[in-house]
């Protein structure tokens, strides 16, 4: 068996609905931020795997997965502050108590 | 060069408008006078103009001058030009309305002397007159709508003059809104022809109706629409109502509504566009029932009338219905002759009332009397144009009303014996309104009128007395130039009495029959206000109790005002309709706006409580909706 592109996509497709479910599912806001990061790199596989076997001469797939690389460093870095803010406030990481945006 | 003269005519009092309203009254306070002079400079050239157009619509073999258009409007495939006709009908008419006007300007300097509003005086002045003379030569039907409505916002403004005065300013806007009907009329025809021909221009549409190809109800009902405008601002039956009231402005203006310019609109409608009514069996029977109707019906309103400018405001309005019974018998030349007669002996009459208003401080005749004493002039004059007013050979007025009582007489014999009557009863309440004011003792005249001195009467000043010694003479020569048949033929129409010399036409007319009967008939109209104003021979007041009921109806002017204010207003717009309305505002438009606001609201209400504050929840709706999207896409796509 060898490998393809749609395999990768696969891969790319079960480990964005893991991040999904998890992000969706969880309570913990910590695990939250880790499941964004799961989508984010599902996002980057697909990406590489895509300008691998579409367009082979260019490596606009991998530059723009390095860029979301990047991205996902600065959303982590605000993410984690904002929850360890939330956490000296209020003694809790669970998300069903940060409901203050309701009506 | 010459294409250009008769566009200056109405632009240059136009001009005349906006520099004293603009320029004059807000800095030049201190100086009333000059804005006087602006006014009777301006109008003056726009007399000369007009005299110059004359003669050359006279030197044209066809008797009209071309002028090129100018585009005004383009919407789609409806192009509006605007131009002007300067033919007959228009050379005629801006030279009266400019000569009248600009004499009434010059009466007006000593009759408005130190009134505070001289400056706005003389630029409504201007505007009205601008806006007549443009109505007169405009060429199309928008256009001709548009100074149609500027003369109707001059005669508001004109009328309302003393605003403070309540009843002034209810004049006002009496004569705006009566007028409105008929211009609601007048303008539902400019569509209605310009839906069936596709052309608001007046000589196509004449061409339109000649040619025949628009015949039958459609050309009856536009006819009869643009003839509801003419009764509106010609002051015809039933609209009547408002002319009488407009009495309530300065008299020069009454004498520039009622002779020469607004009331003449009307008649000048009905001319311009003759061929349509001409072509209409209906329409021009229409006109001249209610012209020979209203003839004697105003006629028999003025007989009871103490105030000497209502005896007038009557005379003028039976005098229009003789020029739509000229116009419905006989044909443009008719009405215009009687317009044009009529437009200098009634300014004149309207001058002198105000002559006398001016000595003795009020319109009541009978706190007057025994003035012809002490205003010769004005006794002259007034006396010279209530004799041409009554049809008394040979000055104007006889020539004109000979002509409408001839052809009424082919016509129809009911409407001639009317206009009889209505001969004898014009004769009789011209002659008791000038025993009345000139002759007998003075009784006492009052200091609280408008422009009066009170205290000693005496004549009026030179810049008063000048323009209606002018007018006077007008009054007597200017019936004579129909003597040949000159201005019938001017006018486009062939006479039969053609053909005379001017002197075997002055005199020859004595032996036609119809013309001794009317003579006899206003000389018995004279005489018997001689017998009861001035000798008393006959008692006025036994007269008046013998015929009390008639005398009442009469004097409450047949209660037309009581019937329009107290049914038609209160009872059928007040109660009626509007309550209506009101309820249909209060119920639906209120409604809908309140229904919809609470409608957002409660629904904000409803959907608040899908916003959780949990973050999860919004999330699963988020990719529920994508997920929603995409299924739609990959269905439908």
């Amino acid at each position: 068996m060898t490998v393809g592109l749609v395999h990768y996509l696969l891969l790319s497709g079960v480990l964005f609905s893991i991040g999904l479910y998890g992000v969706l599912a969880k309570r913990n806001v910590v695990v939250i931020l880790m499941c964004v990061e799961i989508m984010l790199n599902a996002t980057n596989v697909a990406l590489v795997a895509l300008s691998r076997y579409v367009v082979p001469a260019l490596l606009t797939g991998q530059i723009f997965a390095v860029f979301v690389i990047l991205v996902a460093a600065a959303e982590v870095a605000v993410g984690i502050a904002i929850v360890f803010a939330i956490y000296r406030k209020r003694q809790s990481v669970n998300i069903n108590d940060f409901d203050l945006m309701k009506w | 060069m010459s294409s250009y003269v008769p566009w200056l005519i109405f632009l240059i009092p136009l001009g005349s408008f906006i520099v004293i309203s603009l320029l004059l009254r807000p800095f030049f306070k201190q100086h009333p006078r000059v804005s006087g002079y602006v006014t009777i400079c301006s109008i003056g050239i726009s007399c000369l103009l007009s005299f110059w157009v004359l003669k050359e619509v006279i030197a044209t073999p066809e008797h009209r001058i071309a002028i090129p258009d100018v585009q005004w409007l383009l919407i789609g495939n409806l192009n509006v030009h605007i131009g002007l006709i300067v033919d007959s009908l228009s050379a005629v008419m801006v030279v009266v309305v400019s000569l009248v006007s600009l004499l009434i300007q010059v009466y007006s300097q000593g009759y408005m002397h130190g009134d505070p509003g001289y400056h706005r005086y003389f630029a409504f002045m201007s505007l009205f007159t601008a806006c007549m003379l443009g109505l007169v030569l405009a060429d199309n039907l928008v256009f001709l709508f548009l100074f149609w409505e500027g003369v109707g916002l001059g005669s508001y403004l004109l009328i309302g003059f003393w605003f403070h005065r309540p009843s002034a300013a209810n004049a006002a806007k009496k004569a705006f809104i009566v007028t409105r009907f008929g211009d609601f009329g007048f303008l539902a025809a400019i569509l209605f022809l310009f839906y069936h021909t596709g052309t608001f221009d007046i000589e196509e549409l004449h061409a339109i109706a000649i040619a025949g190809s628009l015949a039958g109800t459609v050309l009856t009902w536009a006819a009869l629409g643009i003839f509801m405008g003419a009764v509106g601002k010609s002051a015809q039956f039933p609209l009547h109502v408002w002319l009488p009231d407009a009495m309530e402005g300065p008299t020069p203006v009454s004498a520039l509504i009622h002779a020469a310019t607004m009331v003449a609109a009307g008649v000048f409608l009905v001319a311009r566009l003759f061929p349509l009514f001409e072509h209409s069996h209906v329409a021009l029977t229409t006109v001249a029932v209610i012209g020979g109707f209203t003839a004697i019906f105003a006629a028999s309103m003025g007989l009871v009338m103490t105030d000497i400018k209502r005896v007038l405001a009557y005379s003028t309005i039976s005098q229009l219905g003789y020029m739509m019974l000229g116009l419905g018998t006989g044909g443009i030349a008719l009405g215009i002759f009687h317009l044009f007669n009529h437009a200098f002996f009634k300014a004149l009459l309207f001058l002198g009332a105000g002559s006398v208003n001016h000595a003795t401080g009020t319109f009541d005749m009978r706190e007057m009397g025994g003035l012809r004493r002490v205003m010769p002039w004005t006794y002259i004059t007034f006396v010279v144009a209530s004799l041409s007013l009554a049809g008394i050979w040979p000055l104007s007025g006889f020539w004109s009303k000979d002509e409408i009582l001839a052809s009424a007489l082919e016509g129809n014999t009911v409407l001639f014996y009317l206009a009889l009557v209505t001969v004898f009863m014009t004769a009789f309440y011209m002659f008791r309104a000038v025993f009345l004011t000139f002759h007998g003792e003075y009784r006492g005249g009052s200091s609280a009128g408008d422009g009066g001195h009170g205290g000693k009467p005496h004549e009026s000043p030179a810049v008063m007395v000048v323009p209606m010694v002018i007018l006077g003479i007008l009054s007597v020569v200017s019936g004579w130039l129909n003597v040949t048949g000159a201005f019938d033929g001017f006018l486009g129409h062939a006479t039969a009495s053609g053909g005379h010399g001017f002197v075997q036409g002055l005199f020859g007319v004595l032996s036609h029959p119809l013309a001794l009967v009317s003579l006899m008939v206003a000389g018995l109209g004279i005489l018997l206000a001689y017998a009861m104003y001035d000798r008393r021979w006959i008692s006025a007041e036994t007269v008046g109790r013998m015929f009390r009921p008639v005398y009442t109806m009469l004097y409450r002017k047949y209660w037309f005002d009581e019937l329009y204010e107290r049914v038609i207003v209160v009872r059928f717009l007040v109660d009626g309709v509007f309550a209506v309305f009101a309820r249909f505002d209060a119920q639906f438009i209120d409604g809908a706006v309140n229904g919809v606001a609470s409608g957002v609201s409660s629904a904000g209400a409803a959907v608040r409580r899908a916003h959780t504050g949990q973050l999860q929840v919004y999330g699963i709706t988020m990719a529920a909706g994508i997920i929603a999207i995409a299924v739609c896409f990959y269905l439908f796509s």
